[in-house]
């Protein structure tokens, strides 16, 4: 008998996939995760909270998610313009442009680090230009900011792009016609429109920015309490075969980042439902 | 408000959408703009709203040349083809739009904006949906609320792109009528795209024939039927059967036979192409007086205010023909039977050359 659990679809094989798809997901995230807590159960919670409590452990908690939600930030703004602009115009190589948005994802990491460095090192390109304008480029949040928005820009392109490609050119041209100058469009029309996508996009992109640790730890500088991010400090404890300690840090940053994902998608939930499917 | 096109010149790449288009269209009026896709109708419609630029001529405003106006400030009321509607909004939100991104100083207060609002909705019949969010609504209810959108803001002109080119056929009827009621009471100078002859016939004042980029006639709808300016018109606003022939006094020879033509008189034998509208035989069980086509009926279809019926001569060529249900009855018309056909009139000749 067929319980009312499930909902009659002419769909074949529905408790095979649900069945592989739980199987799938236990294997490569929900047990590895789970020995994540195993490790740290292995603390008194007294113990777990003076870890996750220490002055540099929360001062590599405030760098790592300062400098991620700053970096997801500048991508939101400039990530939707470059977006915008691969939609709405054609101009010669415009597709090496977009294979170029790929390119930090394609890239590397430590590659991108070396890189990043090099040219922000008050020695180099960026850097020397930026030392005679009294701002330090490597070696301080500013340098994991540029390195993390470098990481994370591929993410809002990616997400907004196919949003903005669905967007009817008339609706602009009807908000147009109707009085709107070209601010107001953007502000009462497309914004809104986009805006679901836009905040997948940077949760995405600060997601990943909060876990980055290749691209980073080369223009950090990795001084303890001023530019050591969480996941260094996690190595860092590892080298030291302090395994519980940085199964801790880790589980501080998994609630913080779930807490924080959770609320990006019931917004991302919230302003999604009134867009309907025209 | 009156709307003048002078000599518009438009061209997409290599090519031509509009070629040296000029047309008056005056104020109150109801004006349909018709053609097959591609003729350019849907361009000077654009040109005339200001979403797109003509490459050379003028276009004038109540005599002022609007060349230097933004969309925003012309004054127009567009209508899309697919709505348009915002989708984030809801139909109250959607209607107001337009007061509400006014600059400060000419901005309704929101107690007035909602009075205009239930007002234009009253207007459409659709009240009842003004917490609804488009996507909620059918075709046409959708494009009623685009309407209502486009009347909030007091448009001088009212331009409408295909409006109803995607409703049910039953829908587009209702919505036709509505638009020349609507029309009729407020007087606003209005010009509408359109490719369904029918529609265009049934609602413009006048109606604008468009082919591949030029005007072939402006006039009404009873003129633009009656009288097609040229072999594509005629073609355009309805069925039509053509034959090859040739043209002697009162006479069409057609193959062997001689038909008699009403109402012809040429100078001298001609080739000619005729072009004779489906209501335009006179079928018979007999050979009548004078001479007249023989066929048989190849298909019949008698559901409908007229009877259709689709002939083929003895070489072959087919005629597509609609009688009166009374015709049918006397004829007694059945799948098979052998008719003569003569002609009670034709639409339109074209001569191809004189015959020697």
């Amino acid at each position: 008998m067929q319980t009312d659990f499930v909902k009659k679809s002419i769909l074949p094989g529905f408790t095979l996939s649900l069945g592989f798809t739980i199987f799938y997901l236990s294997l490569i995230v929900l047990i590895p995760l789970s020995m994540l807590f195993i490790k740290t159960s292995t603390l008194t919670f007294v113990q777990f909270w003076e870890v996750i409590t220490a002055p540099r452990t929360l001062a590599a908690y405030g760098l790592s998610f300062g400098t991620a939600f700053a970096a997801a930030c500048v991508n939101a703004v400039f990530g939707s313009i470059i977006a915008w602009v691969l939609v709405r115009y054609t101009f010669p190589g415009k597709r090496i442009v977009d294979a170029l948005v790929d390119f930090p994802l394609a890239l590397p990491t430590a590659v991108a680090g070396i890189t990043l460095t090099e040219l922000y090192a008050p020695t180099g390109w960026v850097g020397h230009f930026l030392q005679s304008v009294g701002i330090k480029g490597a070696f301080t949040p500013f340098g994991i900011t540029v390195a993390l928005t470098f990481i994370g820009l591929p993410f809002v392109v990616r997400t907004v792009q196919p949003v903005l490609e669905d967007l009817d050119p008339q609706i602009e041209e009807a908000a147009a016609s109707l009085g709107a100058d070209r601010w107001q469009t953007v502000r009462l029309i497309i914004l809104p429109v986009i805006f679901p996508a836009l905040l997948t996009g940077v949760t995405l992109a600060f997601a990943r920015a909060i876990g980055e640790y290749g691209s980073v730890i080369f223009i950090a500088g990795n001084m303890p309490m001023k530019t050591e991010i969480a996941p260094l400090l996690i190595m860092t404890k590892l080298e030291q075969y302090d395994y519980a300690g940085a199964t801790a840090i880790a589980i501080g940053m998994l609630l913080i980042s779930f807490a924080l994902l959770a609320t990006a998608n019931y917004f991302q939930w919230l302003t999604s439902k009134n867009l309907g499917k025209t | 408000m009156s709307i003048e096109v002078r000599n518009i010149h438009k061209k997409f790449g290599a090519f031509k959408a509009l070629d040296n288009v000029s047309l008056k269209v005056e104020h109150g009026e109801l004006l349909a703009l018709l053609g097959p896709s591609g003729s350019g109708k849907t361009s000077l419609l654009r040109i005339v709203a200001g979403l797109d630029f003509h490459d050379s001529g003028q276009v004038l405003f109540s005599g002022q040349d609007a060349r230097e106006q933004k969309v925003k400030d012309r004054g127009v009321g567009f209508v899309f083809q697919h709505y348009a509607l915002f989708r984030h909004m809801t139909v109250f939100d959607n209607i107001a739009f337009g007061l509400r991104v006014q600059p400060p100083h000419l901005r309704p207060s929101e107690q007035a904006v909602r009075a205009k609002v239930m007002e234009l909705l009253k207007l459409i019949q659709l009240e009842w949906v003004v917490d609804r969010f488009p996507w909620q609504l059918s075709g046409g209810q959708r494009q009623r609320i685009a309407l209502a959108r486009a009347l909030a803001v007091k448009p001088r002109v009212l331009l409408l792109d295909e409006p109803f080119g995607s409703l049910d056929a039953q829908v587009r009827k209702e919505l036709r009528m509505w638009l020349r009621r609507f029309h009729d009471e407020a007087h606003i100078t209005t010009l509408f795209v359109t490719h369904d002859q029918e529609e265009a016939l049934e609602v413009a004042d006048r109606i604008v024939v468009m082919n591949q980029g030029r005007i072939e006639q402006v006039g009404t709808p009873e003129d633009v039927y009656h009288n097609p300016a040229n072999a594509f018109v005629l073609n355009f606003l309805g069925n039509v059967n053509f034959f090859h022939c040739r043209l002697a006094e009162g006479k069409a020879i057609i193959g062997e036979t001689e038909l008699e033509v009403p109402g012809l008189s040429v100078d001298q034998p001609k080739i000619a192409k005729l072009y004779v509208r489906p209501n335009q035989f006179k079928l018979s069980r007999g050979p009548g007086k004078g001479s007249s086509l023989k066929a048989i009926v190849e298909y019949l279809n008698p559901a409908g205010t007229l009877v259709k019926a689709t002939l083929k001569t003895e070489t072959g060529e087919r005629i597509h023909v609609e009688i009166t249900q009374e015709e049918y009855r006397q004829l007694k018309l059945v799948k098979l039977m052998p008719v003569f056909v003569s002609l009670k009139d034709v639409s339109y000749s074209e001569y191809v050359q004189t015959a020697g």
